[in-house]
């Protein structure tokens, strides 16, 4: 794989001359922006770059970036990518999916790219519900969700996305809000990774499931209910006041109150994005009494798939020659009359 | 390795068949299919012409003895053009009871049973449901019967290499197959030097396999033989100058999908997902990375077909394969292959259905599936291949297709076709046509417009990575040129016609006729692995003054351009099928010609005189006869359905 050429790029050169078609005000356009926001940040060049879609109002999002996009059919865009990195190892990659897509139809792919551990960004818009059929309650709705086909409340248990990539093996896991100042940060981390980069992005529906994250997202009171994760940092919230501390009694996180900004006398543990277990206890963690772990929760690279393929393919390959002429006359020949050929 | 075959011989002995059928079965544990191979290797080497025909059953190590565990596989070889597995055996081996019982009925009347009274135990009748030893009793008096103790005979032969019973009664297969290389005049050579290959790291079973194999040769050697037992020599088949393999229809297909993708210039990316029968494909494929192949083993068949298209979308030679069932899992991803036009092609190796069905058996059902089987007006090429051989002229067309039209190709071959062997005079790749695929570099005009067609109404292929060609696919309606998601009422019809004119377009070769005249009284139409039992059928048909020709038709979709005037030079047309009559309904559906449909779904191939008997009933002065089901009592292997002649 070659070293990505680094581009200078605007915010502008990111729009195609399509219009936006979400609702007005939803989650959608923030996400959009944040995205459009950062790609010039990363140097990437819009002719390298592609953007694979599912089905859903997520999956609309190719469509808006001047790169190259592809817009598949329902939960399978993991696939369509992993052929694409196959083929061609040094596209930059970044699949948008969202809870339906990604959880429900398309569950088993996002599996199995995740521990295969193709190299790309993974984007999961999570609005805990199908906006595209209008309104139906999907993976990620909260047990009682009233919806068209749940009309006296959901009784599904939800799934919780970065639980689920970290189990099928994920090797980076973030968490993002669609309007959040902090979420080119975690874009460009999971950009940074190498390997299969899952961040879910809080989306709000602004028709069918408006203001589901409030009591963590809007902006009034975030900061009691958000923890921002930072590798090497204190996790710490509320401006400081309140940390997670580990009890090794109950082998559970505890939330502990800070005095005067003395947050080891309180026991707050230091973020470390390679502690697997940690992370599985963060993406986890029950939001209140808890804050929202946000940012990035795990990142420790493996070696990606199409290299291990391409490492077998050079391996089994080397001292060999493709010729096609040998390789149809394989196996036990005979000649009839005479003709002289002989292949071996 | 070459073997020089030795030359045809002119006269052959008069009282020496032209050809013979031979069958192996046993448990499926005892090496049937093995010693099947190696028998076909050898029969090869000698010269004759061949078919062959593995039947075995899904479980793949049924209980020990059962009747549902008979592993059998047939050769039909010759010094004369061979075109099937044969109908009827004329040697029978059977390892134990059960495979005598499943496979007696198929035995030609008067035919050799060859059987081992070591495995004839109350306890294996028992499980054979046999209330008496028909070795003792007269039930076999119609047959010529051989029958002694191979277990024991193979005992004493791989003694010295101190193997426990159990390991030593698992050469039993090369002991069989030494005895039928004495049967059939062979020599054992080739067989040491196998044997000393695939156990390298175990020298002494090889050892003791081919102490088996030379004790089995040398017990018809030696005085010991009972007379029914005659050493018989075939000549070899008259055939074409030049170099010669055997190949099963799975090797081909995957030799001719790298041939294809070579000649299309492009790397081939491969996802498959294991199913019976199309795994093999996937497997020869697994070892061929130095030509550019990329196998990918998906999470499911979903899976496998949209990396495929990812692949073709990145700028390589998509291909997926599978059978029926995963075809249809497949077939969302398909339309969304139709939609975005791009190059796909797709194998099935079809197996009898529906649902799970009848894994490991052939049949022709899922015509429908490929020519109508997907929502929306979702066109796509299908062409079939007719043989193991043919298999690879296929692949490399599939390839064509795909790469010049921008479209998924359909495939289609047989669990008959994957499994069977057959010769195959290996081609010279100079003498293909390249068919080098062009990706768009730069826009045509002023504007960037991947919609915009060619002369033949493909879209251009453009690579992500190209510079300033970006631009988004996808499944939603496309507008004519940009591509763009369009809504637009004229816009889907324009597109709708655009996508089926496309595709009704391809050129296809003008259908050719197989075998007979290109006019007369009854045209037999068939498609795929049918093609070696209706040619002979025909052909004997013909020998008795009917006037009948063979028709093989390997362009389904879109038919070729001639073919209904082809057809209406016949008074009357019989399409036999592996299934309910699919290609006739293409067929009345397309040239409003009036084909009467013969079928078969026993999982069997047809036989030729079951297909020579329906042929005749056209004849006879039969008024009306259409076809209809054969009634063939193939409950097991092929029937015995007697010609009418």
């Amino acid at each position: 794989m070659n070293a990505p050429v680094k581009i200078e790029t605007t915010l502008k050169d990111w729009e195609t001359d399509q219009e936006v078609r979400w609702c007005p005000g939803c989650g959608d356009y923030a996400i959009l922006k944040a995205v459009q926001r950062t790609l010039p940040q990363l140097g990437s060049d819009p002719a390298n770059t592609v953007f694979i879609s599912g089905i859903g109002c997520s999956s609309r999002f190719p469509y808006y970036i001047e790169s190259y996009g592809f817009h598949t059919i329902h939960g399978r865009a993991p696939a369509v990518a992993t052929g694409v990195k196959l083929a061609n190892p040094d596209l930059d990659v970044w699949l948008v999916t969202g809870d339906g897509d990604g959880l429900s139809i398309g569950g088993n792919h996002m599996m199995h790219v995740l521990r295969r551990n193709v190299n790309m960004q993974i984007m999961l818009f999570n609005n805990e519900i199908y906006g595209l059929t209008k309104g139906q309650y999907s993976p990620t709705s909260r047990e009682g969700t009233r919806t068209p086909t749940s009309p006296i409340g959901s009784v599904d248990h939800p799934a919780n996305p970065c639980a689920f990539a970290l189990g099928s093996g994920a090797r980076f896991v973030a968490r993002g809000i669609d309007v959040s100042k902090n979420l080119p940060d975690v874009l460009k981390a999971a950009h940074a990774h190498q390997g299969a980069a899952f961040i879910e992005i809080f989306q709000n529906c602004i028709v069918y499931n408006k203001d589901v994250f409030d009591a963590f997202a809007a902006p009034k009171g975030a900061e009691g209910q958000q923890l921002w994760l930072a590798d090497g940092e204190p996790m710490l919230f509320d401006k400081g006041t309140k940390g997670l501390a580990f009890d090794p009694e109950k082998l559970a996180f505890t939330v502990v109150d800070v005095v005067d900004g003395d947050w080891q006398a309180a026991g707050v543990r230091v973020h470390d994005v390679t502690n697997r277990v940690m992370a599985h206890m963060l993406a986890e963690l029950p939001f209140d009494p808890f804050p929202m772990p946000l940012g990035v929760l795990y990142d420790d690279p493996a070696p990606t798939y199409e290299s291990a393929v391409l490492a077998e393919r050079e391996a089994s390959v080397s001292g060999k020659e493709a010729n096609l002429a040998k390789l149809l006359s394989g196996g036990q020949t005979w000649t009839v009359d005479g003709s002289a050929e002989d292949p071996v | 390795m070459a073997t020089q075959a030795p030359p045809a011989s002119t006269n052959p002995p008069t009282d020496a068949p032209d050809a013979i059928v031979v069958r192996f079965a046993g448990d499926s544990g005892d090496g049937m299919q093995l010693t099947g191979g190696q028998f076909t290797l050898s029969t090869a080497l000698a010269g004759n012409d061949l078919a062959t025909f593995p039947d075995f059953p899904a479980e793949i190590r049924a209980p020990q003895g059962t009747l549902f565990g008979v592993s059998a596989f047939q050769i039909n070889f010759g010094s004369r053009a061979i075109n099937t597995a044969g109908d009827a055996p004329d040697v029978l081996v059977a390892m134990n009871p059960a495979a005598l019982k499943v496979n007696l009925a198929a035995l030609k009347p008067g035919g050799l049973v060859i059987a081992d009274t070591g495995e004839f135990t109350k306890r294996n009748l028992d499980k054979a449901k046999y209330d008496a030893n028909p070795l003792e009793d007269d039930s076999l008096a119609p047959y010529d019967v051989l029958a002694f103790d191979i277990s024991a005979r193979t005992l004493e032969a791989v003694e010295p290499f101190g193997l426990g019973k159990k390991d030593g009664l698992r050469c039993k297969n090369m002991w069989t197959l030494g005895l039928a290389l004495w049967m059939f005049d062979r020599p054992r050579e080739p067989l040491h030097d196998w044997l000393n290959k695939k156990f390298a790291k175990a020298p002494d079973i090889a050892a003791a396999n081919i102490a088996a194999l030379d004790a089995g040769h040398a017990y018809g050697e030696t005085a010991e033989l009972s007379a029914p037992l005659k050493q018989v020599h075939l000549p070899p088949a008259p055939s074409e100058p030049g170099l010669y393999r055997t190949i099963t229809g799975a090797e081909a297909v995957s030799l001719g999908l790298v041939a294809g993708a070579q000649l299309a210039e492009l790397p081939m990316f491969f996802g498959g997902y294991p199913i019976t029968p199309a795994s093999a494909i996937l497997h020869h494929l697994a070892r061929l990375k130095e030509y550019g192949v990329t196998t990918f083993q998906a999470e499911d068949e979903i899976a496998a077909v949209c990396a495929a298209i990812g692949a073709s979308y990145a700028g390589q030679l998509g291909v997926t394969s599978s059978s029926g069932p995963g075809i249809a899992l497949k077939t969302e991803a398909l339309g969304l292959g139709i939609m975005t036009e791009l190059p796909l092609v797709v194998v099935n190796s079809q197996r009898g259905g529906p649902s799970t069905g009848l894994p490991t058996k052939t049949e022709q059902s899922d015509l429908y599936q490929a020519v109508y089987g997907r929502n929306g007006d979702a066109p796509m090429p299908v062409i079939a291949a007719r043989s193991p051989a043919d298999a690879f002229e296929v692949a490399i067309e599939a390839c064509r297709m795909a790469t010049q039209y921008m479209t998924p190709v359909m495939l289609l071959t047989d669990g008959y076709i994957a499994n069977a062997a057959e010769p195959w005079k290996v081609p010279d790749p100079e003498g293909f046509t390249p068919f080098p695929a062009k990706f768009l570099e730069e826009p045509r005009g002023e504007e960037l417009l991947p919609y915009k067609r060619d002369e033949k109404g493909s879209r251009p292929w453009i690579k992500p990575g190209t510079p300033g060609m970006m631009h988004r696919i996808g499944g939603i309606e496309k507008d004519a040129n940009t591509g763009n998601i369009s809504y637009d009422p004229a816009n889907h019809q324009h597109m709708t016609d655009t996508r089926k004119n496309k595709i009704a377009n391809i050129e296809v070769p003008d259908q050719d006729v197989a075998w007979g005249e290109k006019t007369g009284k009854l045209a037999v139409v068939g498609w795929g692995s049918t093609y070696g039992p209706i040619k002979q059928a025909v052909r004997r048909s013909q020998d008795k003054g009917c006037s009948v020709s063979h028709i093989h038709i390997r362009h389904i979709w879109p038919l070729p351009k001639n073919l209904g005037e082809l057809l209406s030079g016949f008074e009357r047309v019989l399409v036999p099928e592996m299934n309910t009559g699919q290609l006739k309904t293409v067929l009345r559906d397309q040239l409003l010609v009036d084909a009467e449909s013969l079928t078969k779904t026993s999982g069997q191939p047809f036989q030729i005189a079951e297909l020579e008997a329906a042929i005749c009933a056209y004849f006879d002065g039969a008024q009306g006869n259409e076809g209809g089901q054969v009634a063939a009592n193939d409950q097991q292997l092929p029937s015995t359905v007697e010609a009418s002649e």
